[in-house]
């Protein structure tokens, strides 16, 4: 099973065989974009159908299924895989790793989301997609007609084990596989972050496998567990939802966080204002996360005593997210700030996300949450969050660690006028929300009457959202031009801090010749001023090994999309040869010996392509 | 520990190399999820376990004998698996093996027994999955455990087959090493089990 790193490979063999976490981070990246599009697209139709009042464009049901498959491709197929995308690209390559702990797994992760995501769309062709909402939550879900929830369901968990898998790599990687000198408190925020996330990951995504695997046994099997009149608790799905569903915000926000940390300190030109209480901050918030879930469902009735301690829970979580605003603040204070696109979105989301934290110790408040609860106010609440925080930390980083990926650069005009386009749009479609909630309009719901103050705002939200659609596609054409004729980028063309500027872009297959020596906080940064072209290497030039390929990933995904689809359509035999295939993959997982291959160091470019 | 069984393995051969390690760390890590995920069931299970819906009652159901024979396998289950681990340590291949083995069948009787049990509930009582909502919880929480154990079985069977001839070295170690956490983590769920839907169901 020793592939020769120098053999000419099929390239499409290549990329499904591959466990390079660069490759891997690529296709994290490629079809979380693709899934964003998708999301996006299903946003702009929602916003039409409200654009006038009583207006018949998608009609009632569709617009129940673009609702459900908006939120639900969002956070799963977009946020999470684009954000593993830049863990995978980055995060070796930050604590000068040559590979991530488990190659094979973190192959696995990703054939597995990728699987359930196309499980998931695939209800649009098959008679409907999920018309639940994002949350699916008992009994709308469990009595839903036709087999759209049954594809949420088992996309989701299909999906949601890759996600696990993927976190407990990145947990193993950054605590086992840091160059020498790297310790805990001289990790670049990013690698913090995502580490917390990782954590965050391996907590909460098995409440939402047990919230789902109930689900598809109420739905498939006709067991009892949320049927109220068989004596179930549909409340219950709701508490596992949640109890997965509120971390899920951090895990999905505290990377974001990260790429701001990293990226506002780059383009400040200082050192990252308060580093140790930003990562204790972090964790804070990742602790704290567990603990507010219920603040989701303050109007269920659970009694004044779990609202009360849920809504201080929630209200502590802004004191960690307002040091980091401050830290980041901060930072720029006295520094040589520059803007291009990367720094522009890192500092337009300061007051962006800001705005959603406000609303956001709002709805904390159990009494003003009954009035504001299912209302357009939370849903502009968590679009600020989630796309002022979240979306514009993707963006930021794309534009920032484009260069070391792909080893090009993108076009600044073309990014600047993405940003001004999508900030205007993004603002234009989302504060006016607020007042739509405040004014009595309910979330979820396909249209509305004219003649109730509605019309202007829905209006303007509408045609916010259409300049975050321009955006976007003025987005993907900078992306297009690049790839065809896009500007060579140096191993280092923002000046940065971190170790993955020390090295070529885009980074060699084994990332580092030799494993560098750690000295100190912003490791790169100090060694340019101590006026050192290269890293202190900690090792002596040797062969560097490397992990096997393999097909066995994409085969077991293959295995559990089989089985998933036959489940749905309630063909035993099939989805029971589709586990057999899992089970086969995974017993030649264990049979065949993976001991991997080596890299001669006679064959590795002078001084491991450092030279500029 | 005689010097002849050290035959050149370190101390702990589950870790010396940097892939057991990873290895050591990450099934560690993957049983703190397995620990949430069981969790969740059991949140469901206390939830729901007096939503009998008018049917038996988990007090008229249970019989605790046999329910302590097979929690008697399973916890011996555990302590031949910790032998195997010593052995393991001392580099004593084929003791190690031995123990393993009266492992898996230990773990074979006690599936052996959840399965009869299952189906004497199912044709004496009545009592499925989708009779209640207590039901439900029941076989789902139970039925997860032994689904456990049945993958416990498949695995080491696998282990003990692929590696028999290999003797061990710092590439085997880790493998035998993680099933033995695996295991304990299996007994360590049970233990909860009999405690909040056995103990609790006949006096709670």
């Amino acid at each position: 099973m020793s592939a020769h790193a120098y053999k000419k490979k099929n390239p499409i063999w290549d990329w499904l065989t591959t466990v390079d976490h660069k490759k891997i981070g690529i296709l994290y990246l490629a079809s979380g974009a693709f899934f964003f599009l998708i999301g996006g697209l299903e946003a702009i139709l929602l916003r039409v159908q409200l654009l006038y009042p009583e207006f018949n464009f998608v009609g009632a049901e569709t617009f129940n299924q673009l609702l459900t498959m908006h939120g639900t491709t969002m956070i799963f197929l977009a946020a999470m895989p684009l954000i593993f995308g830049f863990m995978n690209a980055i995060i070796p390559l930050q604590i000068g790793a040559r590979d991530v702990a488990f190659p094979f797994l973190n192959s696995l992760g990703f054939w597995l989301f990728s699987a359930g995501g196309i499980l998931l769309n695939l209800g649009w062709f098959m008679g409907g997609a999920a018309d639940a909402g994002w949350t699916g939550y008992a009994p709308l879900s469990t009595t839903s007609p036709g087999n759209g929830v049954d594809f949420y369901v088992l996309g989701l968990q299909v999906s949601g084990i890759g996600t696990l898998i993927g976190g407990i790599n990145f947990l193993v990687t950054i605590i086992n596989m840091r160059a020498p000198g790297m310790t805990f408190m001289r990790m670049p925020l990013f690698t913090w972050s995502s580490f917390i996330t990782s954590g965050l990951i391996l907590f909460a995504f098995p409440a939402l496998t047990i919230g789902l695997a109930l689900l598809m046994f109420d739905r498939l099997f006709g067991t009892q567990f949320f049927a109220a009149e068989a004596g179930g608790n549909p409340i219950i799905y709701e508490h596992l939802f949640w109890i997965f569903g509120h971390p899920e915000v951090y895990i999905l926000v505290l990377p974001a966080f990260g790429m701001f940390s990293e990226i506002i300190a780059t383009f400040a030109r200082k050192r990252l204002f308060g580093y140790s209480a930003m990562v204790f901050a972090t964790a804070l918030i990742g602790f704290l996360g567990f603990m507010v879930w219920v603040h989701h469902m303050f109007t269920v009735g659970l009694g004044p005593i779990a609202n009360s301690i849920f809504a201080v829970a929630t209200m502590l979580i802004a004191v960690p997210t307002g040091v980091k605003i401050f830290n980041w603040l901060f930072t720029m204070w006295g520094g040589k700030v520059s803007f291009p696109t990367a720094n522009l979105f890192a500092v337009g989301f300061i007051p962006s996300f800001v705005l959603g934290g406000m609303t956001g110790v709002m709805l904390s408040v159990p009494p003003a949450d009954y009035q504001y609860h299912d209302s357009y106010f939370v849903v502009a609440h968590f679009h600020y969050v989630i796309v002022g925080g979240v979306v514009f930390g993707l963006f930021a980083g794309m534009y920032y660690w484009w260069p070391k990926i792909f080893g090009t650069m993108l076009n600044e005009v073309l990014g600047k006028l993405h940003f001004w386009l999508f900030f205007i749009g993004f603002h234009l479609t989302f504060f006016p929300m607020h007042f739509l909630g405040l004014m009595g309009m309910p979330r979820r719901v396909y249209t509305y009457l004219s003649g109730q103050s509605l019309d202007e705002a829905n209006f303007a939200a509408t045609i916010g959202a259409f300049l975050m659609g321009l955006a976007t596609i003025i987005m993907v054409w900078n992306i297009i031009q690049t790839a065809v004729k896009g500007k060579k980028a140096g191993n280092d063309p923002w000046d940065g801090r971190t170790l993955e500027w020390a090295i070529s872009s885009p980074a060699p297959e084994y990332n580092f010749a030799q494993t560098p020596l750690v000295r100190g906080l912003d490791a790169w940064w100090l060694e340019k001023r101590a006026s050192n072209k290269a890293m202190v290497p900690a090792e002596p030039l040797d062969d560097i090994h490397m992990p096997d390929a393999s097909i066995l990933p994409f085969l077991l995904s293959l295995g559990f999309f089989i089985a998933s689809l036959a489940a749905i359509f309630a063909n035993w035999t099939i989805a029971i040869g589709g586990l057999g295939v899992v089970a086969l993959a995974m017993i030649l997982r264990s049979v065949i010996d993976y001991h991997g291959y080596h890299i001669h160091k006679e064959d590795l470019p002078d001084e491991g392509g450092e030279d500029k | 520990m005689k010097p002849e069984a050290m035959n050149k393995l370190p101390a702990n051969p589950e870790r010396a190399t940097l892939d057991g390690k990873n290895k050591f760390l990450g099934f560690w890590f993957f049983l703190g999820g397995e620990t949430v995920l069981f969790a969740s069931l059991f949140g469901v299970y206390l939830g729901l376990r007096n939503a009998t819906n008018g049917g038996v009652t988990a007090n008229e159901l249970f019989e605790l004998p046999l329910v302590f024979i097979a929690t008697m396998l399973l916890l011996t289950s555990s302590l031949t698996s910790v032998f195997a681990t010593m052995a393991l340590k001392t580099n004593q291949f084929k003791r190690m093996i031995g123990w393993f083995v009266v492992t898996g069948l230990l773990g074979l009787a006690f599936l052996g027994l959840e399965i009869y049990e299952f189906t004497h509930y199912v044709h004496e009582y009545e009592h499925t999955i989708r009779s209640s909502a207590w039901g439900s919880a029941f076989y789902t929480l139970v039925g997860t455990h032994g689904a456990h154990v049945f993958v416990g079985i498949s695995w080491i069977t696998l282990l003990i087959i692929r590696n028999l001839k290999r003797g061990m070295d710092l590439y085997t170690a880790p493998k035998f090493y993680l099933f033995a956490l695996y295991w304990h983590f299996i007994d360590v769920v049970w233990i909860f089990i009999f405690t909040v839907v056995y103990l609790m169901g006949k006096v709670g």
